[in-house]
């Protein structure tokens, strides 16, 4: 089984006047096949910074990173990633969007395109495969990203807010979808976001990080994600519990937030 | 004078056919789309739509001014003409012992463009000459002259009169009027007077059009036109002209991008290779290319290849540049996730940074076929055998101002295409553009 291993990461880096940022500092986590971990925390606490260094765009200067017990040295395809907006590729169709990857891997037309007609179909754009990107609405895009990502195969999947340029309606749509998506294929996922209440849902793990120096602050274990699967989120939350997490989480970066910038009434 | 009279009429047919047009579409072709409901158009560009019946106008308003100021033959309003033909004035000679005697002049205003003529018969026109006279009683005799029209002409009047100059006569009126020396007086074929040594002098009425030296008539121009394309001149055809001066810009462009771009690339790519070219590059791209022709010359000659290599380098830079901004302006999310995706390096390149640039590279090709475009008229102007530059150049020192007319269109209708087709092509190759 693909267990992703993050061991003891720190990242420092030198800046132009001399300084240095200590952007992460000791994390250390371990992810079994087929968990959903939610990261949450305030600006600047190098949560996509450690998400990057899990994808190889970033090397840390301490600690490593292994999947399936190998280390991770740079991307691959064993690591998909789904970004916030903007990393379609406009000059192809959604098919070739999402047969990327097989395509780059030089596999034959007939091996993929079964796998890929599949994916458009559970992500419900069976009938703009040959749209053209420019054509889909913002949340069509992300599902495309989805399926292009899922297309590939991977055994982790890193998302840096991908729901979060979605409007209100659309975001809670696809929060369903990315749950569906998790149970039926089973992929490891990290999910970067800003929304308490989206990594409340999505995540059967919740990791609150904290800034200056970057790292983990509490990690939660929660029932909400298995709950959410297959209904409707809108009765997850109404869970007495949910509620209180969300109040207890969003006091947590509250608090954070104000230790870095000051609490208001000091700075007005 | 006449400049002011055709920027007033122009600026009156703005407005006239302004209102005119908007009565119609009022009356006849209101429409109700969105943009017709807006109510504040004054500020928003979006609400601005060319008119297309302003731009038909504009183009026929500049075709009738045309028409209008120049000796056209066309049956369309005129501005009031030069005089043609023949008019007499006569002059009073007076000697110092007061007898005085008149004689009758006779001028034959011809042509100014005589010589561009031909009759019926294929021959080129000739100055004509001077009307036969009779000599007339007195001591003054009768004179005769030819003055082209728009010219000026000194009548030594004097000159046949049986007493003149020697014996002291002077011209003390022009057409009974008494005349000083340096006045002048006005007649409806032109204006008389007297130079300072009071010999008389003729100029005919110019009226306000332009003589064809500055301005040819719009059909001279076609008539011209033509020509150009049967008999050619300096011994190709217009086409060939303009084939050349075509084939010098493509080929320029061609080997500009064809090095320019991969150039581009590089130094989007790699830090050696941005900051090995950036010098050139950035000391390069402010060089206007007209600078460069003399050298060219000097290292090249004359011939076709200095002007290639011209091109070639006014292409360089422009697409040089536009390849490194396209690769610049790729998101560095797509780049991440093609290499997540699987994509090895050059696949990045080829499916991703590559077609990512192509509305750089296209802004690029506009600019540097306007560049290039621009610079071969120029080259040629100083130096080449053939080309709508060098048409134009030789024409302007014969003083065929309808070659260079022609010339200076038929420039302006292809670099407009140019833009067109690469326009076109963008749309095509590029429909993302824009929409993302």
């Amino acid at each position: 089984m693909s267990t992703l291993k993050i061991d003891n990461i720190s990242m420092r880096f030198d800046l132009p006047n001399g300084g240095h940022v200590q952007a992460l500092k000791d994390v250390s986590l371990e992810l079994q096949s087929g968990e959903l971990m939610s990261v949450l925390g305030p600006s600047g606490c190098g949560k996509t910074t450690l998400l990057n260094i899990v994808a190889g765009f970033l090397a840390p200067t301490e600690g490593k990173i292994t999947l399936n017990d190998h280390k991770v040295t740079g991307p691959d395809a064993e690591r998909g990633m789904v970004f916030q907006q903007g990393a379609l590729f406009e000059w192809m169709s959604v098919r070739d969007n999402v047969s990327f990857g097989p395509r780059m891997k030089g596999e034959s037309k007939s091996k993929y395109m079964p796998t890929v007609n599949h994916l458009l179909d559970v992500v419900g754009l069976k009938d703009f495969k040959e749209k053209a990107i420019y054509e889909l609405s913002g949340g069509m895009q992300q599902r495309v990203a989805l399926a292009r990502c899922l297309a590939n195969d991977p055994d982790v999947i890193l998302m840096d807010e991908p729901l979060g340029a979605l409007d209100a309606l659309t975001r809670e749509k696809m929060q369903g979808l990315v749950l569906k998506l998790w149970k039926e294929t089973g992929k490891t996922i990290i999910l970067i976001t800003h929304s308490v209440e989206e990594a409340l849902l999505l995540g059967e793990r919740l990791l609150v990080m904290a800034p200056r120096p970057g790292r983990i602050h509490k990690e939660y274990r929660l029932p909400f994600a298995d709950l959410g699967v297959g209904k409707d989120l809108r009765e997850v939350k109404k869970h007495p519990e949910f509620s209180q997490r969300r109040e207890e989480i969003l006091e947590m970066i509250w608090n954070m937030e104000e230790e870095i910038m000051g609490r208001v009434e000091e700075s007005a | 004078m006449t400049g002011f009279i055709v920027l007033a009429l122009y600026v009156a047919a703005f407005f006239v056919a302004y209102l005119a047009v908007s009565a119609l579409y009022r009356a006849f072709f209101a429409r109700a789309d969105f943009t017709a409901l807006k109510t504040v158009t004054f500020g928003d560009e979006s609400a601005v739509r060319p008119n297309r019946a302003a731009s038909v106008l504009s183009v026929i308003t500049i075709f009738l001014l045309w028409v209008a100021f120049t000796n056209s033959s066309l049956p369309l309003p005129q501005a009031s003409s030069p005089y043609l033909g023949e008019v007499t004035f006569t002059y009073t000679s007076t000697l110092p012992d007061g007898r005085a005697d008149d004689a009758e002049v006779s001028v034959l205003v011809y042509r100014e463009d005589i010589s561009q003529t031909v009759d019926s018969e294929g021959n080129p026109g000739r100055i004509p000459a001077a009307p036969e006279v009779e000599p007339g009683d007195g001591f003054a005799k009768n004179d005769s002259v030819v003055v082209p029209r728009y010219g000026y002409k000194v009548i030594n009047v004097l000159g046949n009169d049986e007493l003149g100059r020697s014996e002291d006569a002077v011209i003390t009126a022009l057409n009974g009027t008494e005349v000083q020396a340096g006045e002048t007086i006005k007649l409806p074929e032109g204006e008389l007077g007297l130079t300072d040594k009071g010999t008389p002098t003729f100029s005919p009425s110019t009226g306000n059009r332009m003589q064809r030296l500055y301005l040819p008539a719009p059909e001279v121009t076609v008539e011209r036109f033509v020509e150009l394309n049967e008999d050619g001149y300096r011994n190709y055809t217009l086409w060939q002209h303009t084939w050349i001066s075509l084939q010098r810009v493509l080929l320029g462009f061609f080997f500009g991008a064809l090095v320019g771009i991969p150039l581009g690339y590089a130094m989007g790519l790699t830090n050696w290779a941005r900051g090995w070219f950036d010098p050139i590059v950035e000391f390069m791209r402010p060089v206007p290319p007209l600078a460069l022709i003399p050298l060219m010359i000097i290292w090249f000659g004359i011939g076709e290849q200095s002007k290639v290599i011209l091109l070639f380098l006014a292409a360089l830079w422009i697409m040089a540049i536009a390849a490194r901004a396209g690769v610049s302006g790729v998101a560095i999310s797509k780049v991440h996730a093609a290499y997540s995706l699987g994509a090895s390096k050059m696949q990045v390149l080829t499916k991703v940074i590559i077609p990512n640039s192509l509305p750089e590279i296209f802004t690029g090709a506009r600019v540097a076929m306007g560049v290039c475009w621009g610079t071969v008229v120029a080259a040629e102007l100083v130096a080449a055998e053939r080309g709508l530059g060098m048409m134009i150049m030789v024409a302007s020192k014969f003083q065929l101002t309808d070659i260079v007319i022609v010339g200076i269109i038929l420039i302006g209708i292809i670099g407009f295409l140019i833009d067109v087709g690469i326009r076109m092509l963008e749309k095509w190759l590029v429909p993302w553009k824009g929409r993302v």
